[in-house]
């Protein structure tokens, strides 16, 4: 079934099994934990999940329990891509000899770690070599999983235990690395950006990924309510006001072309819409330091960045 | 004992003999990345796929950490894996051999042996897979590139036995075989193929109660690489200790079948005993120096010095029993080590051996020979020395030093 027959309905959601089972020892209103029972939703078919190290691999696989319904293989943290191009290489031989005969899918999931620190070698060189897979960043922005260390993905003011806010640093210095534009430089058909709130969105987008052939890269941001210090109960209201500031738009680029989706471009056509990022900060434990009168400036500091990084994407988007 | 079937000779160099031995084995994915001095392995390799002489998927990885991954996730797959490291490279992949071999993926990998930085030497020693050695991997040391060919085919046939299920390192001495051009008679790719088969699977069952191959098959999922905590992991690890004990059979079964077709066997596939059934005195050592100092007891049995040599060609599973009733009754012992453990007592074969040799009643007197590191050359009339410093231990009785470094500026 392709993008354009599957609906993605909740009917249809709900009438097809869960491949990411219940029982799992996620933490209440994980981010990822949702987001990735959705994500199985998508798979159109055979499909094998490959993960690096990380919380979700944690949570789902504590021997001799599992989560997946789904062959899944977990090897180390810096190398999700690997796994897939072996996999891949593996599944291309054998069906060659006949050994195979369906086509199958292969997922590969990181959380920002696993992609944007440790595992970006494994997956540029994965993406350059062409193998056919998806890769999935879960971005809660942080090393949960070892206690809410900083990555190269937490975003500026952050607190996390390695960017503490203390009485001279307002926790993290240095802005979120754009991911996706490095992946992007990588020419590939498919990147995208998705949360889970505009779930339709995500799913759709992850069927797109899969249906690509070649390496694809979807970028799904989600919120983490230990690491951020949120109420768990707001971890999809997050993902809701992180695209409504424009802290995290979604897109996708097809080929190289990319389109702002929906709830992004609704902004985009009606610029008063779009939130200050303090509606965004609010509320986040990790920012809690942010809201006194001499850290006023990073918090000026992070919405001029906001809106100079919304500015740039406006100008690399195709007209709607 | 006589080949049963029709061989060719070729002249290939150690990388080359391996290479040709992959080409004939079927291997269904090839993952690496280049280094000195395995490089012609993987080259060679490229040319055979390049020209359609292979159906092997190659993988050129951008590092030795994804080459290790992608034939691990590979094998996971139920594909025959093969890589090739030597040095930094098997250092980068460190991590990923233990999850190899705690996978119990069956991956074949040569190792060109050579020195570990710093300083940077690009020469051959044993310093890179003898810090590997408790990793979980199969170790055999091969003597010359005729013994890399007929090895790399045993090694599928080791290391995929269902029982056995573990990774093996085939190991050649960097320069010394990787790039010494030798004869090495080769057999037909139908005999290679019929001698090693298909890669079978372990048989599993499932949470069904269905018995199905272990690999990742959307038919049978199932979860691979789980987390087991303190209450699961220590049975994991022991189970690793099973595969290792199995091995130790399996490797000599599979030197035997191998002597039948060939003609060619390397003792009885653990061990290499030359001239110890008398032996007074003897080395151990692992690699090519074995040649070069069986060549030296001939001459030393002709002078009426009862010398021998044992080449532990198994280093993992160590061999006790073999190396026990083979040194039984030898008076002095040297091991000679081509690595450091730098701290600690000697070499690590040294230590392996002795501890080995503890148990036996009025057991040898056994000293250690640190030689030839960074790729030095240990000449025949050096290794001689190394026997006459045995010869004077037997007769005085008395050890002078139990560690040498022997053949340096000191």
């Amino acid at each position: 079934m392709t993008t354009q027959e599957w609906k993605f309905t909740a009917k249809d959601i709900a009438s097809k099994p869960d491949l990411f089972l219940s029982g799992h020892r996620a933490c209440a209103g994980c981010g990822p934990a949702s987001a990735l029972r959705l994500i199985m939703k998508a798979t159109r078919g055979p499909t094998i999940v490959t993960q690096a190290t990380g919380c979700m691999e944690i949570v789902g696989s504590i021997y001799p329990y599992t989560s997946w319904a789904l062959p899944w293989l977990h090897t180390a943290f810096e190398n999700a891509a690997a796994n897939a191009s072996g996999i891949e290489a593996a599944l291309k031989i054998m069906q060659k000899k006949g050994k195979i005969k369906e086509h199958i899918d292969i997922i590969a999931l990181a959380g920002d770690g696993g992609t944007c620190d440790i595992g970006l070698q494994a997956l540029s060189g994965a993406v350059e070599r062409g193998h056919d897979f998806l890769f999935i960043l879960y971005d809660n922005e942080g090393y949960m999983n070892t206690g809410i260390q900083r990555s190269s993905s937490t975003p500026m003011g952050a607190a996390t235990t390695t960017t503490p806010a203390g009485s001279i640093n307002p926790g993290k210095l240095e802005t979120k690395k754009p991911i996706t534009e490095i992946m992007l430089a990588h020419e590939m058909q498919y990147v995208a950006t998705a949360t889970p709130y505009y779930w339709k969105d995500m799913l759709t987008k992850v069927r797109k990924g899969l249906e690509v052939e070649g390496p694809a890269f979807l970028h799904v941001f989600a919120p983490c309510p230990r690491g951020w210090r949120t109420e768990p109960s707001k971890t999809l209201e997050y993902s809701k006001l992180s695209v409504e500031s424009c802290v995290f738009p979604i897109w996708e680029a097809v080929n190289g072309k990319r389109q702002l989706s929906t709830p992004s471009k609704l902004i985009a056509l009606a610029p008063q819409k779009k939130k200050p990022v303090t509606d965004y900060l609010a509320g986040q434990g990790r920012f809690r330091h942010l809201f006194t009168p001499q850290n006023q400036h990073v918090v000026d500091e992070m919405q001029r960045f906001t809106d100079e990084r919304w500015q740039r994407l406006l100008q690399k988007c195709e007209p709607a | 004992m006589k080949s049963q079937v029709k061989q060719e000779t070729m002249a290939l160099n150690g990388d080359e003999a391996v290479a040709f031995a992959v080409k004939q084995c079927d291997v269904d994915v090839v993952a690496a990345y280049p280094i000195t001095p395995q490089t012609i392995i993987v080259e060679k390799f490229s040319e055979y796929v390049a020209n359609g002489e292979v159906q092997t998927e190659f993988v050129c990885t951008e590092s030795e950490h994804s080459a290790m991954t992608a034939c691990l996730a590979a094998s996971a797959t139920g594909a025959r894996t093969f890589t090739a490291s030597a040095s930094a490279g098997l250092a980068l992949m460190h991590e990923m051999l233990f999850v190899t071999s705690g996978s119990r993926a069956p991956v074949v990998m040569a190792v060109a042996n050579r020195a570990l930085s710093s300083p940077l030497n690009i020469h051959g020693d044993h310093s890179d897979s003898m810090a590997e050695r408790d990793s979980g991997w199969l170790h055999i040391y091969v003597e010359n590139a005729q013994e890399a060919y007929d090895s790399i085919i045993q090694a599928f046939k080791i290391a995929e036995d269902v029982g056995v299920s573990l990774p093996i390192i085939v190991g050649l001495d960097g320069f010394t075989i990787s790039h010494t051009l030798e004869r090495v008679d080769v057999l037909s790719e139908d005999e290679v193929k019929q001698f090693i088969g298909e890669r079978q699977l372990p048989m599993v069952t499932t949470q069904e109660g269905k018995t199905v191959p272990f690999k990742l098959d959307p038919q049978n999922p199932m979860t691979m690489g789980p987390n087991a905590l303190q209450n699961y992991y220590f049975e994991f690890k022991r189970q690793q200790e099973e595969g290792m004990k199995i091995a130790l059979k399996k490797i000599q079964e599979v030197n035997s079948e191998y002597a039948k077709i060939s003609g060619r066997s390397y003792g009885n596939g653990l061990i290499d005993a030359y001239q110890l059934d008398d032996a007074e005195i003897a080395i151990v050592v692992i690699g090519s120096t074995a040649g070069t100092l069986k060549v030296i007891v001939d001459q030393l049995r002709k002078e009426g010095i009862k010398a021998g040599v044992l080449r532990l060609r198994t280093f993992r599973p160590l061999p006790v029993e073999d190396l026990q009733n083979a040194l039984k009754n030898v008076k002095a012992i040297a091991v000679m080590d081509k690595s450091m453990v730098p701290g600690g007592f000697g070499g690590a074969v040294f230590s392996e051996v002795r501890n080995a040799l503890y148990d036996i009643k009025d057991h040898p007197t056994i000293v250690s020979y640190i030689f030839g590191l960074g790729g030095r050359d240990t000449s025949p009339r050096d290794l001689r020395k190394i026997f006459d410093e045995l010869t004077h231990i037997v007769k005085t009785g008395h050890v002078e030093k139990e560690v040498h470094y022997f053949g340096l500026r000191e």
